[in-house]
């Protein structure tokens, strides 16, 4: 059976910290950096769960900064 | 080649002259007593012959805009209207002088202020030559005073606006636009092509078309500096205006005692006035400023030595009197004194002279 | 599989449109503003439209959209882009001509304006996004703020009795003969932003083929003005805009001129 691998480069110095992307992810792969902020003092998003990401892009749609890249990658031997 | 002599009003001329020097839009909203020019246009159909772009727009602010919009693309573009409409367009104005465009904008000017008369007034004066719109910026003024300058000023302002990139004003008033008179228009031109427009206006915003760069047009600058960059950018251009452009003409002032001032319809007014008061041995002369901005400052210093006194004659209350006594030495004592009438009223010849005797009784 | 083995630019299945400069929007975190500007950059993209497209900034909080995306524009005064952009698209039919504009330069200031380019069907889009609520000059009532929804010059809320009623502009837009495609959409979850490049697609197809008037309203949020985080804006505009704003296309049709 087919498997889908995804990844997300977020660019965290453009990213704002909305967090609309987090509520956009249907498999919990983003979250917020509870602690660090970027140069622009924002809490940027980032994986926190990467092996999650199926590569939808539902991140990347939402996004209103256009700073997430979405990779995926359909193995169908696995 | 024979001259193309035609018999007709100054709007309609102006209107005539728009399509023979090769304008690419006229946007405009009707005003008494200045709607010949849309209602001409309309008539000529430009659009099947130059190309020409003619629309009535919902009001003088979208007109104004349209303009705005024709001149960011490097389009010789037009609006006209009269009075109230020209306080209208002044936010758009401010906004084409801003944004360091070509533009011609006609104001055939009547009473107010308010809704005022639909009959001739000279009262906008302040409005054209001061600004008129908010922010620190001039407007090359050319006051016509026959129905051939309506037609001549309309290539004339063309040229300056695009020469300097900035708007130029045909201010005329309801006699020039509305008088019919003896005008040879001027000689056909063709429309520029967008490759001469973007090869004369590589600022024009056309679409980036392979230049590499994008064009934009905008007004808006936060940063101070940046600013102030712009805002002693276009004072250098004003001054380049004033100095080069500046335009007045003279009649019987070689030998005059006295001076009258007077501008567009007041100035044929006064120039069969000079010839009455001649007659009788009063020793007068005319100025007559062709730009308003820039103004005649040394015409009027220069000849100020020369007279006795000085009447400024101008349909309204006291505006241009202004500009002129700004124009004398420091020191000079020669008087300066005004003659207006307003409503819509228009002086008969000898009101003038009966108005040079008053305020210079010595002149007789 | 590894992240390395994923990541390569094979398996690039989204990335920033080419069109969008580099410049960081100075929008509020969360705004729609920054999706939208998205689409259009990915749409000018697809359809190749970057050397032909000229757009037309509003004054407002999308003032600065010039600086976002790479092509020509024009920055016009606050309501008055429906008349920069008639001038250009008639001066220049060779160009696909739209403006961007908000809902107090678009729907207050600018409805003449707006009403008169679309009743003569010039061949335009409009993008016009719905917030509810001046966002630049700090939250104040626009036209389209909802009955009872509070902004600083409605601290207690919108009332009609005081304030009028909301306008719905799309729905008169619809109304006039000149417009070809009128449509109300949202970029709040992935499937509205789909819907919503879709048909800032069909507005900017309808422009380049002369159809008319294409008027695509984004209903959308100003969490800064709203007061709300990005997420909570989200969940009030589909609990409160969308029952005064609905969805979908109000008019798809050809103008016979």
């Amino acid at each position: 059976m087919a498997k889908i691998f995804g990844a997300v480069e977020i660019d965290s110095n453009r990213c704002k910290g909305c967090d609309l992307c987090v509520a956009a992810c249907p498999t919990s792969v983003l979250s917020l950096q509870p602690k660090e902020v970027n140069d622009r003092g924002y809490h940027f998003a980032y994986t926190v769960n990467p092996d999650a990401c199926i590569g939808c892009g539902s991140c990347a749609a939402v996004c209103p900064d256009a700073c997430i890249e979405v990779y995926r990658l359909v193995d169908k031997n696995a | 080649m024979e001259e193309d002599v035609k018999l007709m009003k100054g709007n309609e001329a102006l209107a005539h002259a728009a399509v023979r020097y090769g304008a690419d839009g006229y946007f405009g909203y009707p005003i008494t007593p200045q709607s010949e020019v849309l209602e001409t246009l309309e008539e000529l159909m430009p659009w099947e012959t130059t190309g020409m772009t003619v629309l009535q727009a919902e009001s003088e602010v979208a007109a104004i805009n349209m303009v705005y919009g024709g001149a960011s693309c490097g389009r010789a573009v037009m609006t006209s209207s009269s009075s109230p409409g020209v306080s209208l367009k002044m936010e758009g104005i401010s906004y084409i002088a801003a944004g360091e465009l070509p533009a011609l904008i006609v104001n055939v000017m009547r009473g107010g202020p308010g809704l005022g008369t639909i009959q001739p007034s000279q009262a906008d004066y302040f409005q054209a030559t001061k600004g008129g719109g908010h922010g620190d910026y001039h407007l090359i003024v050319l006051a016509p005073n026959s129905v051939q300058e309506m037609a001549d000023f309309v290539g004339l302002g063309f040229d300056l606006a695009f020469k300097y990139r900035t708007p130029a004003m045909i201010l005329a008033d309801g006699v020039v636009g509305q008088m019919m008179e003896k005008v040879v228009l001027p000689p056909v031109r063709p429309r520029r092509t967008q490759a001469e427009i973007i090869e004369q206006c590589p600022w024009a915003v056309t679409g980036k078309r392979g230049r590499g760069h994008r064009n934009v047009s905008t007004t808006l600058e936060l940063q101070s500096n940046e600013m102030e960059k712009n805002n002693i950018r276009l004072r250098q251009t004003y001054d380049l205006i004033e100095a080069n452009e500046t335009r007045s003409e003279e009649f019987m002032t070689e030998d005059a005692e006295y001076l009258i001032v007077a501008f567009g319809c007041t100035s044929r007014i006064c120039r069969k006035a000079i010839e009455d008061a001649r007659a009788q041995g009063i020793k007068v002369g005319l100025l007559r400023p062709i730009t308003l901005w820039p103004f005649p400052k040394e015409a009027v210093c220069r000849l100020s030595k020369q007279v006795k006194g000085i009447l400024v004659a101008e349909l309204n209350n006291g505006q241009m009197i202004e500009d002129v006594r700004l124009s004398l030495s420091v020191g000079s004592s020669v008087p300066v004194c005004h003659f207006g009438r307003t409503g819509g009223i228009v002086p008969n010849p000898q009101e003038v002279i009966d108005s040079l005797l008053s305020n210079f009784p010595q002149s007789k | 599989m590894t992240r390395e083995d994923i990541i390569k630019d094979e398996n690039k299945v989204y990335s920033r449109p080419r069109l969008l400069l580099d410049a960081t929007m100075h929008y509020c975190p969360g705004c729609s503003h920054g999706v939208v500007h998205k689409l259009v950059a990915e749409v000018l993209e697809e359809l190749g439209m970057e050397d032909t497209a000229i757009g037309v900034a509003p004054v407002g909080c999308a003032v600065f959209a010039y600086n976002y995306i790479d092509i020509d524009w024009i920055e016009a005064a606050h309501g008055r882009a429906p008349a920069v952009a008639t001038a250009v698209s008639r001066l220049q039919p060779d160009n696909v001509v739209f403006t961007y504009q908000g809902d107090g330069d678009l729907a207050a200031i600018g409805t003449a304006e707006t009403i008169h380019a679309c009743t003569r069907g010039e061949n335009i889009m409009i993008i016009f996004i719905n917030n509810g609520i001046y966002g630049m000059t700090g939250g104040q009532m626009a036209p389209t703020t909802l009955e009872g929804m509070k902004t600083s010059t409605t601290p207690y809320g919108r009332r009609a009795d005081i304030n009028g009623f909301p306008v719905k502009i799309s729905d008169i837009a619809a109304m006039l003969d000149g417009t070809c495609y009128v449509t109300r959409q949202a970029v709040h979850t992935p499937a509205a932003v789909r819907s919503a490049r879709k048909a800032i697609r069909q507005a900017l197809i309808n422009t380049r083929e002369k159809r008319g008037t294409s008027f695509v309203e984004i209903v959308s949020t100003c969490s800064s003005g709203w007061k709300l985080s990005p997420v909570k804006a989200n969940k009030w505009m589909e609990e409160n805009m969308f029952a005064k704003y609905p969805l979908g296309d109000i008019k798809n049709t050809e103008v016979k001129k």
